[in-house]
């Protein structure tokens, strides 16, 4: 990894440490937040008067920003380390090792990034075109027209004494064929590459909302001090083009105006310092369901937790996801999540240390909750919705050595293959 | 039309239907199409074709589910069947065998493999 590809991560922790959200510090150097935001993730470099300007707003000197990468640096290699499992010890050298070379410390990272990238578009990929009706459906056209059109051409090849009706038929037919082809191949590129501008015209309505809380760093500060209406905020987000997605944004903030109302974030702070990160304390202490502390926590500036809500049927309606837990976006979860285990017991709040399957197998505490959600009827079960809040365990934890369940993200792109809960076969090995 | 070289064409794809057709039809065959999934089976058993070709992705009912449907009656155990499919996954090859296919063809397919499939199951069949 190239040192200043770097600086994007340095400009991240500079603004989280200003109290900056995204789109403000954007704003204030005339970009907009998702360009910002692929700064930050070190996807797009920066110099000259945008890092100047950046430096001006965030109060530091620029080359505060570009020197000195060397804490990131090392802190990449630990996660290199981790990942291939070496000792402790030789862990505790990586700062003796980038120290004393360098060069092969930014090309040992910069692989591991790129490995990384790569195994988050496998999984993204199979995980769409394992269960986007969407896309399976273009794929489809693809191949059926393609069927069509070589049929057809080889008629046209084969058959030297074809008759001219039947010759004018065929080029008539393959002249359609192609244009449909060119439309659908567009169709699909546009699905499976974001880059190519298409994919806004075809995203489903999750992606639409999952764009409009990342930008927002999924905190709503004007919404819960009332500057802001919600309607105003989705009529002013061109990421969210179709109106099932603005119906599910306002769904979203209407929420966060109800929760804040209960919990204020100066209060949870406040709370978290005296009672630490315990969603059921928190929630006795506020006299407010546990569901809601989990909200408000994941919603909290600074802490890096994920959340995930489901109905009864198993539909994720929110996803909030953290480095290393895939929450998947088209197919079914990991039917082992404490999510969906809580729904056969609404009144308890379970906890679950859980290790990601494969490489790194990374470490988080889940912790879930169901709530009633449906009026009371005779003879008839509530409707419930279930959250989970996922907390990561860092790899400086002394926390670890908890006994922890193996569970992946969907059995498609979940290497463990002894699993009581496996639907399908995965696409990765053991390991993977 | 003699008995022994009726196919019934069961695909939604007109232009696919078309070049099928053509080819089958200078190959001596007479050549029956269906397009709807949902009312394939009741066609095969009024048609009684001496082979199918079936579309696995078709409208109101899939492949899948007709050819199941159809190998659960004994008048159609043994009616040969060469299911055409875009979806070349192992899976779906694997689901089409267990409910008793006869060939399997994933789109785009060559005009020569086609009628090559249907010479040979013909054959078989007899």
């Amino acid at each position: 990894m190239a040192r200043e590809a770097l600086t994007g991560s340095r400009i991240r922790e500079r603004r989280i440490m200003s109290g900056y959200k995204q789109a403000e510090l954007a704003r204030q150097v005339n970009i907009s937040a998702s360009y910002l935001n692929l700064i930050e993730h070190n996807r797009r470099r920066i110099g000259g008067k945008l890092l100047l300007d950046l430096a001006a707003a965030l109060g530091v000197e620029a080359a505060a920003l570009t020197e000195g990468a060397e804490a990131a640096l090392i802190a990449a290699l630990r996660d290199v380390a981790q990942t291939a499992g070496v000792t402790q010890a030789e862990m505790d050298r990586a700062d003796e090792f980038a120290g004393r070379f360098p060069g092969w410390a930014d090309a040992l990272a910069g692989a591991h990034r790129k490995i990384s990238g790569l195994e988050r578009t496998v999984e993204n990929l199979s995980d769409r075109l394992a269960h986007d009706p969407e896309l399976a459906a273009s794929v489809h056209e693809v191949l059926s027209t393609a069927a069509s059109i070589r049929a057809t051409a080889s008629i046209l090849a084969e058959d030297k004494d074809l008759e001219p009706a039947w010759r004018d038929r065929f080029h008539a037919n393959i002249d359609a064929d192609s244009k449909r082809l060119a439309d659908s191949s567009k169709t699909l590129v546009g699905f499976l590459d974001p880059e190519t501008g298409e994919a806004a015209s075809v995203s489903s309505p999750a992606e639409e909302v999952e764009a409009f809380l990342t930008i927002h760093e999924y905190s709503f500060d004007g919404i819960e001090t009332g500057d802001a209406k919600p309607a105003d905020l989705v009529e002013g987000a061109p990421e969210l083009t179709s109106t099932a997605a603005r119906q599910i944004a306002l769904g979203v903030l209407h929420r966060v105006i109800e929760d804040s109302g209960r919990v204020t974030m100066a209060d949870l702070t406040a709370a978290l310092a005296d009672h630490g990160p315990n969603p059921v304390a928190l929630a006795q202490l506020f006299g407010v369901p546990v569901a809601c502390i989990m909200r408000r926590m994941a919603a909290m500036p600074g802490l890096t937790y994920g959340l995930v809500v489901a109905d009864r049927s198993g539909a994720l309606l929110f996803r909030k996801g953290v480095p290393g837990f895939v929450i998947p976006r088209y197919g079914a979860a990991c039917p082992l999540w404490p999510l969906f285990q809580v729904m056969i017991q609404p009144a308890t709040v379970l906890r679950q240390r859980m290790r990601v399957p494969g490489r790194g197998g990374a470490l988080f505490d889940c912790l879930a909750a169901a709530e009633i959600t449906g009026p009371t009827a005779l003879n008839a079960a509530p409707l419930l919705e279930a959250t989970m809040l996922i907390v990561p365990i860092a790899s400086d934890d002394d926390d670890r050595t908890e006994a922890a369940v193996e569970m992946g993200a969907s059995c498609r792109i979940c290497s463990r293959q002894a699993c009581p809960g496996r639907r399908e076969p995965s696409i990765l090995s053991e390991g993977f | 039309m003699s008995i022994g070289k009726h196919v019934l064409l069961v695909e939604d794809e007109l232009n696919i239907i078309e070049a099928l057709r053509f080819l089958l039809s200078r190959e001596g065959w007479h050549v029956d199409t269906h397009s709807d999934g949902a009312t394939a089976v009741e066609a095969i058993r009024t048609m009684r074709p001496t082979l199918v070709i079936l579309d696995y992705m078709l409208p109101g009912k899939s492949g899948l589910d007709i050819l199941t449907e159809l190998r659960k009656d004994p008048d159609f155990e043994t009616l040969p069947v060469l299911m055409l499919t875009a979806r070349g996954q192992t899976r779906d090859r694997e689901q089409a065998e267990k409910a008793g296919v006869s060939r399997f063809m994933t789109k785009p397919f060559s005009n020569t493999e086609v009628i090559t499939a249907v010479r040979d199951l013909v054959q078989l069949s007899r």
